[in-house]
């Protein structure tokens, strides 16, 4: 094993154009591979951090039919003391109101809410305060406007203590929201004129939002895991609801992250697949230039089956050739894929992307290549192996 | 030592059927040095390869050291050139990649004997050759006579019972083949088996029993 082992680097080391020429198949297939699939890996993890980082540590409720028993806001604080598992539970329902300041109106989308949904949506302020308990149990006439709402009603963004009127009725701005990427709904919402004010205090303002709630969101509590706040939640409106399952929705924001990463398994899958068969063909490669070796080499086989070499011998001594002609390809694929990632990662630092070495597909590939030695070494080596000796002796003199 | 009894080869050439040995019957002594003669298309290649265990007869027994060789396997083949043959080629076959001290070294290897025992015997039968000094050399680096050394020094590295040479001088000039052949009287004293095989009358002379070898039958021929 360890003599044909040397052997095998021998002749490949006294022929070494040739052997880098018939490793090249395998240096690209193995590069293709491992950058594609490192591409690919990297591009993802950086994608679902962006997704995860927009509030995903939140549970969407849709109520669509009550049965009779409508939630309220005294239900759910309820739950949110009761159980350690559920975090602060924010309420939630939207309305459009004209709103007027001087001599401009417009159009505005008018949420009712309650002060956990700026932690739970992950909000930011700007300037201001944001809702507080006070405030939804007075039913105040307060609001807190998003910055387009701030620009384009008021006129500048540092509106804090102005009265603004909501269909006709007038209320106080305590808050302006601050752009943040980082949350969905500010994401979401960025373009548009939006108003918060507490949800009382909407139920009051508008005719066709009641006491009952119609959709909420909550989060895991401190040290809880999402997963937790979930099994909860199933269970308290599967209880309230006569354990009917489609009276309500109940969703998260992984359902997003389950999406991106069964797309980019495909992604990875074809990816691999089209690499793995740019293996082969390098595979094919060493399999043609071992069969040339094994013919060029016809009279030493001769030679070495005359003072004893047995079958087993020879074929272990070209098959060896093959798997290091692979193997030496492979390290060298592997050496550039890494590489080329480090110059790749260089390239594009400014975008907080990272790509590695996936260390998965190194193996992977690893194994592959051993493969592909193995069974691509066995026909040319088998044929060396079954020559005769006398016939193999005279070959070409 | 070496026992043929009406041992026959028929080779298919075309849509003749040629006799390349015919009963052929040869009984070879241990210590013996006997040269086989005969031209070219005799059938002495024939013989020498069924001597050598590199092909099997059609007909007749062949005992080697009392072992029946016909009914072996190409492996048990292989094992008995290993241990019991060396041979002597007429060119050299040695391997163009490996030094002279590899090449000797390669039976040895295929007998998994361990790395310093090889290492002494590779030494020991290279100087007797008389080429300790250029071991380390590659064949194409070595004159003629001295790539035959060489060749001899592989044969004889795995103290084989019979050491079989194949016309060792024919690509040789006649100083460097008297040179081998005074190589090969110098063995048989010794006290190996050496078995020559030649066309050649003057070399054949050297050896103290001569067999003729003509259409595929053997005769003896006293000195």
């Amino acid at each position: 094993m360890i003599q044909s082992f040397k052997m095998a680097l021998r002749s490949i080391s006294g022929n070494r154009m040739r052997a880098a020429l018939t490793m090249l198949g395998i240096i690209i297939g193995v590069m293709a591979l491992v950058v594609l699939v490192s591409l690919v890996n990297g591009a993802t993890s950086s994608v679902t951090d962006a997704v995860s980082g927009l509030g995903s540590s939140m549970l969407t409720v849709t109520v669509s039919d009550s049965k009779g028993k409508p939630l309220d806001l005294a239900t759910l604080s309820d739950w949110e003391e009761q159980y350690g598992e559920l975090g602060p539970i924010a309420a939630s329902t939207a309305a459009t109101a004209v709103g007027k300041y001087g001599g401009s109106n417009a159009t505005m989308t008018l949420y009712g809410v309650t002060p956990a949904y700026f932690q739970v949506e992950g909000l930011t302020m700007s300037m201001g305060r944001w809702l507080r308990s006070a405030d939804l149990d007075n039913g105040s006439y307060v609001c807190v406007v998003n910055e387009t709402a701030a620009e384009e009603l008021v006129g500048y963004t540092d509106c804090v203590g102005e009265e603004i009127s909501l269909n006709g009725v007038k209320y106080t701005v305590v808050g302006v929201l601050g752009n943040n990427d980082d949350s969905l709904t500010a994401v979401f919402t960025s373009n548009s004129k939006v108003a918060y004010i507490p949800y009382t205090s909407l139920i009051r303002l508008s005719d066709s939002v009641s006491r009952e709630i119609g959709s909420f969101s909550v989060g895991a509590a401190e040290g809880r895991t999402l997963e937790d706040a979930e099994t909860r939640m199933q269970e308290l409106l599967m209880e309230r609801f006569d354990g009917d399952e489609d009276a309500f929705d109940l969703s998260s924001q992984n359902v997003l992250e389950d999406a991106m990463s069964s797309i980019t398994s495909v992604l990875t899958i074809l990816l691999g697949g089209i690499a793995a068969i740019s293996l082969i063909v390098g595979g094919i490669g060493i399999m043609n230039i071992m069969l040339v070796t094994v013919t060029e080499r016809t009279r030493e086989i001769g030679i070495r089956k005359a003072i004893g070499a047995s079958r087993g011998s020879i074929l272990m001594q070209f098959l060896m050739e093959a798997v290091v002609l692979c193997m030496l390809g492979c390290a060298l694929g592997i050496f550039c894929s890494w590489s080329i990632l480090r110059l790749v990662s260089a390239a594009v630092s400014g975008l907080s992307l990272r790509f590695e070495l996936n260390g998965g597909v190194v193996w992977v590939s690893v194994i592959f290549c051993f493969m592909i030695g193995v069974i691509f070494g066995l026909y040319p080596a088998n044929k060396a192996a079954k020559m005769k000796p006398i016939d193999a002796l005279h070959y070409g003199g | 030592m070496i026992e043929l009894r009406d041992v026959s080869k028929i080779y298919q050439v075309g849509e003749e059927r040629v006799r390349a040995l015919d009963h052929a019957s040869l009984h070879i002594a241990p210590h013996e040095f006997v040269s086989i003669i005969g031209p070219s298309g005799s059938g002495k290649s024939t013989l020498m390869n069924i001597i050598g265990c590199l092909d099997v007869a059609d007909g007749g027994t062949y005992l080697l050291d009392g072992i029946p060789i016909e009914s072996y396997s190409e492996n048990a083949l292989a094992l008995v050139r290993n241990r019991k043959i060396g041979f002597v080629f007429q060119n050299f076959n040695l391997i163009a990649k490996l030094s002279a001290e590899e090449n000797v070294e390669l039976p040895l290897i295929y007998q998994k004997v361990g790395r310093a025992e090889r290492q002494q015997r590779v030494s020991e039968a290279l100087e007797r050759v008389g080429l300790s000094r250029r071991a380390r050399h590659l064949p194409t680096e070595l004159s003629g006579g001295q790539q035959q050394r060489v060749a001899i020094a592989r044969a004889l590295v795995t103290r084989p019972s019979l050491i079989l040479a194949d016309e060792p001088t024919g690509n040789l000039d006649s100083k460097t083949g008297r040179e081998i052949m005074d190589m090969f009287r110098e063995l048989h004293d010794q006290g190996n088996t050496i078995v020559l095989i030649t066309h050649d009358n003057d070399i054949a002379r050297q050896a103290k029993r001569i067999v003729h070898i003509h259409d595929g039958h053997l005769s003896e021929v006293t000195v």
